[in-house]
């Protein structure tokens, strides 16, 4: 690669799925009020977080190859230059092309330009997060050539117009009887009498799916490992509606984030492991297709790799911050998230929903264009004991949070926020002020009517007693109970 | 042992009777208990709402005033969680290394309650007595900062008198996350709600926890509900005796402050009703009755 100077760009807006048009408790406010969402959500996520737990509980090492996960990671994000260019010498050498793309456009004009060549205007598309992340689909559209999902569930989002929500289940918040709706509706050709069983309807998409897996010349995916050291690619998934783009068409077109490449076909033995259980939470998926080069007579006889950096150096300069680049995209984060289950994944207003939604997505955009999301947490420490590569995520929460708040500093005028935090770092550094300020909080005793309890406060403390009373400060604090009782330590 | 206590900011100024529980309770156990009068607070609610800058004088203050002592106590896994994660990163942050290390060692000496108890002082029967239906909410910082584990069960599974109702998804977080309350009171709503139909699924009388924002957080969603389930810190639980209940029953009806403040010795305690309730009701409350005799 070559030397940068200065800092590297970050994701450019105006293009793919990163950046939402609302902050976080907007969107999410609409997310909490429909009802049908809440259940679909919190009925998805407890299966698949019952299903992760016991799959996970059954390996007595679990946490080492946790331990091995997060470290490999860490190793290759120290020379990932090298590994890439590992990657691109042993991708070419056996048959492949290698494009580097420095962001979403580039990579959109890239492949647009590669089904272009080959005269097609269809190409079926493999479930990939990098493509959604660039808005890949529009960009084909816009010169003419239909990309159609093969996933199942991402092709229930492209039939219903809709935004996938969730890593692993883009259609997590559609229920069966909404899923047929849609089938009915936007499928051609599809059974009038279809009812929403779910081998009817899987079976209804095969018929669908089946007749463009043999139409189709061209095949677009992403990828979930890149060897370095063979120039090997691998999709993991469960449907096989992968397989079939990878291996019947003529022509394979692979978008893959930078930060997927592994150094070893041996380090796969540890992401092999990590990824189905903390993902479907099954023991292993059933699909793991792997293609190296160009192989004649057998599958896709041109092969590109398209590298998509798209704000990932970015995030690689923060030697903190690049932890999130250790993600592989197995959801176990959402799964496990009090916010995600209850505000669903549209609210994170990027392709990256949930926790490492919220670290990721403000690293690749800049974090003031995404100023809500690391806000978006409780922090209550759920995601980090779930994740298989041991990714910090209320860490990163923290320090995100940290520069957006120094980035508002620049402003000449200081919000309130910062005001107060400032008078409290002032009072609470002096034990003298300190409690003279207790003191003076206890005039909050007259706010309160009855006893013990305040339900309504000023803003912005109205937004805790929206819902929650608050208490009425006590006659005598802490240290002037210690101070008459015992004397001064 | 000589232990300081780190009383932490809020049950300082807001719950002073979770501070006088561990007082109780150390002293009941043969220890003394120090105040170092100069403390204030840890910064956490600065540092995680993304005011490390402003967080760098409270950690300096909060090391400089804690140096000195070999084992400190605080009735908060979250402000212990900060004391111990959190300070060497924003002295580190703000290019004091020197700090940063001292930070360190203050934190290594810093314990929750339920870990000085069991991990330090080696005891789990602690010899208390409390006469009512208990469910625990492990909160996140405990759980997950701190791994305290079942150190709190441990604890309670010793009181006499007490019936411990296992709480429905205990370990998902109750939606305080500090200002996390306020800047998505929506999301935070709809967590604390779920946390509230399940505490009221066990049919407890008393909810309890380690950390007293937590309980501030739930107890003030149960008030709002006028469910009539209240909220108790873990060491005021810890800290009941047969004697006591009655003594500190007596102190606080004839106190004159308690004229005003009838619900102070419990973190949160909001049931509307308490406040009009005669003494002879307090009492019969906290007097030992036939039923929870026969569950000890
Ligand atoms: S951050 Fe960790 S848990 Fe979340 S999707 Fe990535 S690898 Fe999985």
């Amino acid at each position: 690669m070559s030397t940068n100077l200065g800092m590297p760009a970050v994701a450019p807006p105006g293009v793919g799925h990163l950046r939402g048009t609302q902050s976080f408790p907007d969107a999410a406010r609409g997310a909490l009020a429909d009802s049908q969402l809440r259940r679909n959500l919190g009925h998805a996520t407890r299966v698949i977080r019952t299903k992760r737990a016991s799959v996970v509980a059954e390996l007595p090492d679990w946490e080492q190859l946790r331990l091995a996960g997060e470290a490999l990671k860490t190793a290759t994000m120290a020379r990932l230059d090298e590994h890439l260019e590992r990657l691109e010498r042993e991708v070419t050498a056996r048959g492949g092309v290698v494009h580097w793309a420095r962001d979403a456009n580039d990579a959109n004009a890239i492949v647009t330009r590669l089904v272009q060549e080959t005269g097609e205007t269809e190409v079926v598309k493999v479930k990939s997060m990098a493509t959604q992340e660039i808005g890949l689909n529009e960009a084909l559209e816009a010169a003419g050539i239909a990309a159609h999902e093969t996933d199942l569930a991402e092709l229930i989002v492209q039939l219903g117009h809709d935004q996938p929500s969730h890593i692993l289940v883009p259609a997590i918040h559609r229920n069966r009887a909404e899923i047929r709706e849609i089938f009915l509706r936007e499928m051609p050709g599809v059974d009038p009498a279809l009812t929403s069983e779910p081998r009817r309807l899987a079976m209804a998409a095969r018929a669908f799916l089946r007749e463009r897996f043999l139409r189709a010349k061209v095949a677009i995916s992403g990828a979930n490992f890149g060897v370095a050291d063979t120039g090997t690619l691998l999709v993991v998934e469960s449907e096989g509606n992968g397989r079939m783009c990878l291996t019947l068409p003529e022509t394979l077109i692979t978008v893959m984030g930078i930060e997927k490449v592994v150094p070893t076909w041996q380090d796969l033995e540890v992401f092999l492991q990590l990824l189905p259980r903390s993902s479907t939470g099954e023991r292993m998926n059933p699909y793991t297709s792997a293609w190296t080069g160009v192989t004649p007579g057998d599958g896709p006889q041109t092969f590109h790799l398209v590298l998509l950096d798209n704000g990932r150096t970015a995030t690689l300069a923060d030697e903190v911050g690049r932890a999130a680049l250790h993600c592989i995209r197995c959801s176990a984060c959402l799964n496990v998230c009090p916010v995600y289950e209850r505000t669903g994944g549209h609210a994170y207003g990027s392709v990256y929903p949930g926790p490492i939604g919220a670290v990721l997505s403000p690293q690749l955009t800049g974090v003031e264009d995404n100023a809500s999301l690391p806000y978006a947490s409780s922090l209550c420490g759920a995601c980090f004991d779930a994740c298989p590569v041991r990714i910090d995520i209320p860490s990163l929460l923290v320090r995100l949070r940290a520069q957006h708040v120094d980035a508002q500093r620049a402003r000449s005028v200081p919000s309130a926020e910062a005001l107060s935090m400032a008078a409290a770092s002032w009072l609470m550094s002096s034990p003298g002020r300190f409690a003279a300020a207790e003191k003076a909080s206890r005039l909050g005793r007259l706010l309160g009517r009855s006893a013990g309890r305040i339900s309504t406060l000023p803003p912005p403390l109205s937004a805790w007693t929206g819902s929650r009373d608050a208490p009425r400060p006590p006659a005598e604090t802490f240290r002037e109970w210690w101070a008459r009782e015992r004397g001064t330590s | 042992m000589r232990i300081a206590l780190f009383v932490t900011c809020l049950a300082d100024a807001l719950y002073p009777q979770v501070g006088r529980a561990t007082v109780t309770l150390l002293e009941r156990l043969g220890h003394e208990v120090v105040f170092p009068a100069a403390q204030t607070c840890c910064g956490q609610m600065h540092v995680n709402t993304g005011y490390q800058r402003e967080a760098l004088p409270l950690v300096r203050h909060h090391v400089e005033v804690f140096e000195p002592y070999d084992v400190i106590v605080a009735p908060s896994g979250s402000c212990v969680g900060s004391v111990r994660h959190q300070h060497a990163m924003v002295a580190r942050g703000g290019g004091d290394g020197a700090l940063a290390e001292r930070a360190e060692r203050v934190g290594a000496r810093t314990y929750e309650l339920s870990e000085l108890l069991v991990d330090v002082l080696g005891v789990e029967d602690v010899g208390a007595y409390y006469p009512h239906r208990v469910t625990y909410h492990p909160t996140c910082h405990s759980l997950r900062m701190l791994r305290v584990g079942d150190k709190p069960l441990r604890l309670l599974r010793h009181v006499r008198g007490m019936t411990l109702l296992e709480l429905p998804e205990a370990e998902q977080c109750c939606g305080f996350g500090g200002t996390f309350a306020i800047k998505n009171a929506d999301t935070s709503t709809a967590m604390l709600a779920d946390k509230m139909r399940n505490v009221l699924d066990t049919g407890a009388e008393v909810t309890t926890a380690g950390d007293a924002s937590c309980l501030m957080h739930i107890g003030g969603g149960l008030s709002r509900l006028r469910s009539g389930t209240r909220t108790v810190h873990l060491a005021e639980i810890l800290a009941g005796t047969e004697v006591g209940a009655t003594t500190e029953l007596a102190s606080e009806t004839l106190a004159p402050r308690q004229l005003d403040a009838p619900a102070e010795h419990t973190v949160g305690e909001q049931r509307v009703e308490f406040a009009s309730e005669s003494s002879t009701q307090r009492l019969r409350e906290a007097q030992p009755t036939e039923r929870s005799e026969g569950e000890r």
